[in-house]
């Protein structure tokens, strides 16, 4: 059975509908990359996955021993942690916080399941930096190590590389094709098209006139990418 | 010197001076803890807000002749801090001027309600203590005492068992939230807390100042320190040296308690910043 699966699915904020109709369904070992212009629903249909939001109508299914809480989160920079202080070791221990259940504090499990995630991103060294004085890519590293910890099978990453420079762009999406080589399921969110293609298994297309979601191949001759190219995506392969 | 020790011994002696050092040291440290993940939260608002509630409510408890005023301003803080969070949140009515209409609201009615029915012969002086806390902490009872010791204790109680939990929501709420922590109930427990550390401190600084307790030494720990843990921690000392600092220096020149303690918690503001300036 699928990680999730979704059947015309609705998402929104208090009772508008952002998108609607979607199906899709998320396997083990897919990295799908959802796109669409802005506005198209694509935070909202991420917001939804995560059950920070209650869907609108349609079925979201989650399967195959996912919970809600199995899902590892790569949110967007907050304005908060722009002058946040707190180092990295605490940002990364904070991600097991659901394994603790009713403890009140981390125990030896949690600590060293942070310091494996944080040797495999390479940054343990940085553990006593604070998070404030890193680099846009070390941030987006920190918090891929945090999210490491909540859940080791599904990460949802939102617009991961949006303010990074290039060449710490193609470092970071290395590396999540990395994670996703060793087991990991990869979702998401991103404005990047050509990366997307480079990158991803499936593409899930959000838009008003035209809804897509199937593998990268299908898209690339769906009515949807040529809809998409036509208006701007353009690709230079 | 020597003459300024001798005074200090002489106070000393007075159980009401003992008293009031030590719930003001309690009430100092409690307020820094929270303090962090207030200015942090971008929360220092609803501090200041509750402050003016709680000013209301003791107008109306101390028209009511109540011996313990605390017994009414307390539930009145903790369901306005239930309100205030839930202002904040919706999107309905703009949550600052929800929060605005609010404070200035019970600032004014307290103040009216103090005028038209209290029995004191000294009115504005009444009016003066509790915005600015001037005596009051040199008048407490041995009941405020042991009540302020245990209100304290549990302040520092919670915080310290759900401080990871509230780092999390503090540092990424909706992360907290997608793991599946209910982020919601610690922020309702933070509001709470902060409750109970405003109807503490109003016997301290008074409302008006109340906000200076809190916010102060957090910043001021925020300009030395990189990591979470040790802000907290270096806020608290802070925060318990100015309060001592502040009500030596009121007791032996006769200075306002709540003001003097303010005018510390700057000093160290002030230093902390440059200190932090020249490292950087």
């Amino acid at each position: 059975m699928a990680y999730i699966t979704a059947k015309e699915l609705s998402v929104g904020y208090a009772g508008t509908a952002v998108a609607e109709h979607l199906h899709f369904e998320v396997n083990q070992g897919d990295y799908l990359c959802i796109v669409g212009e802005n506005g198209a629903g694509k935070s909202t249909l991420m917001k939804t996955l995560l059950h920070l939001i209650e869907p609108l109508a349609g079925d979201l299914e989650y399967g195959d021993g996912m919970q809600r809480d199995s899902i590892g989160y790569l949110p967007q920079l907050t304005l908060v942690q722009r002058d946040f202080p707190a180092s990295v070791w605490e940002v990364v221990l904070s991600g097991n916080l659901a394994r603790c259940g009713h403890r009140p504090f981390y125990g030896k499990q949690e600590k060293h399941n942070a310091k494996e995630q944080m040797e495999k991103l390479g940054i343990w060294e940085l553990r006593g930096t604070c998070y404030r004085n890193l680099s846009g890519g070390q941030q987006q590293r920190v918090l891929l190590a945090r999210a490491l910890c909540a859940a080791t099978r599904l990460l949802l990453l939102d617009e991961p590389v949006s303010g990074l420079d290039p060449r710490v762009t193609a470092e970071l999406y290395q590396m999540i094709q990395e994670l996703n080589h060793g087991g990991i399921t990869i979702l998401m969110v991103s404005h990047d098209i050509q990366a997307a293609l480079r990158y991803a298994s499936h593409i899930l297309h959000l838009g008003k006139a035209r809804q897509f979601f199937g593998t990268k191949d299908a898209y690339l001759s769906s009515d949807a990418w040529r809809m998409f190219a036509g208006t701007g995506g353009v690709l230079h392969e | 010197m020597s003459d300024l020790v001798e005074k200090l011994q002489f106070y000393l002696e007075y159980p009401f001076v003992r008293y009031a050092l030590i719930v003001g040291t309690l009430i100092a440290l409690c307020s820094s803890l929270l303090g962090v993940t207030l200015v942090l939260k971008r929360y220092s608002f609803i501090g200041d807000g509750l402050s003016h509630v709680a000013f209301g409510a003791m107008a109306v408890a101390s028209v009511c002749n109540l011996t313990n005023d605390t017994l009414i301003v307390m539930p009145v803080t903790l369901i306005a801090a239930v309100l205030l969070l839930r202002s904040g949140q919706s999107t309905r009515i703009n949550g600052d001027a929800a929060l605005a209409m609010l404070s200035v609201g019970s600032l004014a009615m307290g103040y009216l309600i103090l005028n038209l029915f209290s029995t004191s012969a000294n009115l504005s002086g009444d009016v003066c203590s509790t915005l600015f806390g001037s005596t009051s902490i040199l008048t407490l009872t041995k009941t405020v005492v042991y009540l302020c010791i245990a209100l304290s204790i549990l302040v520092i109680t919670v915080f310290v068992l759900f401080y990871n939990r509230i780092f999390a929501v503090t540092f990424d709420e909706n992360f907290t939230r997608a793991i599946g922590v209910k982020a919601d109930r610690y922020n309702l427990l933070i509001a709470l807390v902060i409750a109970v550390i405003i109807v503490l401190g109003m016997n301290l600084v008074g409302s008006l100042l109340l906000s200076a307790l809190v916010i102060f030494p957090a910043l001021s720990a925020m300009r030395l320190l990189n990591h979470f843990k040790g802000v907290v921690l270096c806020s608290a000392v802070l925060s318990v040296c100015c309060a001592l600092a502040g009500m030596l220096v009121s007791i032996l020149f006769s200075t306002p308690v709540g003001s003097t303690i303010v005018a510390a918690d700057m000093l160290v503001f002030f230093v902390c910043s440059i200190i932090g300036r020249i490292r950087r």
